[in-house]
């Protein structure tokens, strides 16, 4: 098993006709994605790599029976393409789409909540490189080739900083059961806790990589879980201890900032939960080769 | 994107936030103009800079005279004033505003802000205001006054109502305090703003109601939908190399040290410059060249980081997914043929075509420095960093 996507996954894309849509689409299909079709309003009749395109998502899963798509919508009209998603009883999207409106997401999501949580599809992004499950199947952007497949879970904001960390890991013949990327927006669909929730559940998956960065609370939030319920060791990274500071004008913003939102302060509260820290950016691979290897001690 | 206070003022008072009057000003006579203009005995001459903290600094002088108006923005003029918000560099004085002084009988804070937790903007307010906002927020955090807007509905009027009697305003201001709050929400959402703060918000000895000063704060994603903000974007306030970056589609921050960076996505970025320091190196930037770069893009890159003079070593370090290596080394090849360098780059590819761009670069004869992972590629660097310098000093010497 894997999380989020398998072999079978029959997935959609929406933007299939554009520049970018078509390019992934076909590489999707290279990787042995299960890509069944796509959506781009007015164009329902055309095919694109021979696959059927519709007009509407819900025209597109009732005659493909998809559970999941790729967004490669343009900015402007990206918010109203995940709700059309949301609404169409996909259980994932992934957006991949960089420079939607903060505002378009607050309301994306708050657009959601009108699902029972069951019902609710899994928002991936936006401004994510996707999600792979190695050997099986890829929605997004990433190079399939440099994902080995495995029992190891890694989630991240960043999607080349994903890919230098699934590198390291193939390097050292360390393999992937799911790599997310949960994208570098402010506001996402899915956060670092929603992803490690899902990882500690899922068999395939022995130790978890988490690979964060500085600004927003989302990792502090992933701490509390660590320590109160995660089964599984949990390999972090922060990004981000030597970068400059931002300038940002007024009080408000430094008035609600909580602690925990440096990439020090991220570093410190995981380390406190008990996550095994990776001092330096090139030691992703090997640090988390060293908890596999004391994981399989332990178990003999 | 920021933009100034007065246009921050110009914009709340449509949403029914009263201001004080003022008028803007190019020159000291233009200020002293505005001053007979606006009437009365006293105003206050404010330097309009892209930050807050300028009082502490000189940026607002109280004046009694039409000349001492003159004087005080003659002063202001050319001025580089560094605050706390600034940075070292500062920001320079190119306008100022002039307005009539406000009798204050107290000052209170109001902020709207984009709140990450709840994923909601949030509205912050305290009963103290002005200069001791910064003291107060960190001393009695639980004084502060904080309240989260539903998205589907916005702010509610019992929710500015709430927050005016938390403010302890007396009787008859409490509806002029709840229509600040929610003209500053409405305006807030109606043009894609990040932050919206009025501090001080002022009651006025008559009992009115006044927004001293105002600041905002836009989304850059929002701002195709929006052109008579993106319009007030004033570049005299950016770091010049920052806004050369953003007109070429490269996001860029600068930094103090003399190593260069040209990375692909930001997180990759942020532990290049991780890395460049645990090897022992200064970074002199931030960088990242985005998705989809073309050679003529990443040409762009290479031309703003030898732009900066500290610069003595460069690393390109590009992870394709999106991007290919082939486009990365052709932009190499590219921006060198039109304007060589004599300090060594370090060059570390990988991802969707690494063979042909590594092959375009070993084929154009550049004495460029090779490297397979981010580790080496960091070493490298400093290392080559270091004997360059030495290198430029041998010469001297001899």
């Amino acid at each position: 098993m894997s999380i989020l996507v398998d072999r079978s996954t029959p997935v959609l894309i929406q933007g299939i006709t554009g520049k970018v849509g078509s390019f992934h689409c076909r590489e999707m299909l290279k990787y042995g994605t299960n890509v069944v079709g796509g959506v781009t309003p007015g164009k329902a009749g055309e095919k694109v790599e021979g696959l059927p395109v519709f007009d509407t998502v819900k025209a597109a899963v009732k005659q493909t029976g998809a559970t999941a798509s790729v967004i490669f919508v343009p900015p402007p009209f990206a918010a109203d393409s995940i709700m059309e998603a949301a609404d169409s009883s996909l259980a994932l999207a992934v957006a991949i789409t960089d420079g939607i409106p903060a505002q378009d997401m607050i309301k994306v999501k708050r657009y959601m909540r009108r699902y029972r949580e069951a019902n609710r599809m899994t928002l991936l992004g936006p401004n994510c490189s996707g999600i792979i499950s190695p050997g099986k199947s890829l929605l997004g952007i990433m190079p399939g080739e440099i994902f080995l497949q495995g029992n190891v879970g890694v989630i991240g904001r960043s999607g080349t900083l994903g890919y230098e960390a699934a590198s390291q890991m193939m390097e050292l013949n360390v393999g992937i059961s799911t790599s997310v990327g949960i994208g570098g927006d402010p506001i996402n669909g899915s956060s670092f806790l929603d992803i490690l929730k899902l990882f500690d559940a899922d068999e395939d998956t022995d130790v978890v990589v988490l690979v964060g960065e500085i600004g927003g609370p989302q990792e502090a939030e992933a701490a509390h879980y660590i320590r109160d319920t995660m089964r599984k060791p949990v390999v972090a990274y922060v990004a981000g201890r030597t970068a400059p500071k931002g300038r940002t004008m007024g009080h408000a913003g430094a008035i609600i900032s909580a602690f925990g939102e440096s990439a020090d302060e991220k570093v410190e509260i995981l380390r406190d939960v008990g996550a095994v820290i990776v001092p330096s950016p090139s030691e992703i691979g090997s640090t988390t080769s060293k908890v596999l290897a004391n994981l399989n001690t332990a178990d003999n | 994107m920021d933009i100034h206070e007065y246009q921050a003022k110009e914009l709340l008072s449509e949403f029914g936030v009263s201001v004080p009057q003022g008028g803007l000003a190019y020159s000291p006579e233009q200020a002293a103009y505005r001053a007979r203009e606006i009437g009365g005995h006293n105003w206050v001459v404010k330097a309009q800079i892209h930050s807050g903290g300028r009082g502490k600094v000189g940026g607002v002088q109280f004046c009694n005279t039409e000349h001492d108006v003159y004087k005080a923005a003659d002063a202001m003029f050319g001025q580089r004033l560094v605050t706390k918000q600034t940075g070292q560099q500062g920001k320079t004085v190119y306008r100022v505003y002039v307005e009539g002084e406000v009798p204050v009988k107290r000052e209170l804070y109001l902020g709207l802000v984009m709140d990450r937790s709840t994923e909601r903007v949030m509205v912050v307010a305290s009963a103290v205001g002005g200069l001791e906002i910064d003291e107060i927020s960190s001393s009695e955090p639980e004084s502060i006054i904080r309240c989260i807007v539903e998205p589907a509905v916005g702010m509610q009027a019992f929710q500015a109502r709430e927050i005016a009697f938390k403010l302890g305003v007396e009787a008859e201001q409490i509806n002029r305090v709840i229509e600040v709050i929610i003209g500053c929400y409405r305006a807030f959402e109606e043009l894609d703003a990040t932050m919206v703060e009025i501090n001080p918000l002022v009651i006025t000895e008559e009992g009115s109601l006044c927004a001293v000063d105002a600041k905002m704060t836009f989304d850059d994603n929002a701002l195709y939908r929006h052109p008579e903000i993106a319009e007030l974007r004033d570049k005299s306030q950016e770091d010049a190399r920052e806004t050369r970056a953003a007109d070429r589609g490269l996001n860029y921050v600068g930094c103090d040290g003399n190593i260069g960076c040209i990375v692909n996505g930001a997180g990759l970025a942020m532990a290049t410059m991780d890395m460049i320091q645990q090897s022992g190196g200064q970074t002199a930037n931030f960088l990242d060249i985005g998705g989809g770069a073309t050679p003529e893009r990443v040409a762009k890159a290479f031309r703003l980081v030898t732009s900066d003079e500290n610069v003595t070593a460069i690393l390109v370090n590009v992870f394709a997914g999106i991007n290919h290596c082939d486009w990365v080394a052709e932009g190499i090849l590219l921006a060198l043929k039109k304007e060589p360098v004599d300090i060594p780059i370090v060059v570390r590819l990988a991802g969707t075509n690494v063979d042909a761009g590594r092959k375009i670069l070993s084929g154009s004869g550049l004495p460029l420095i090779r490297a397979n992972t981010l580790k080496e590629a960091a070493e490298r660097v400093v290392q080559a960093q270091k004997s360059s310098i030495a290198g430029v000093n041998g010469v001297v010497a001899g």
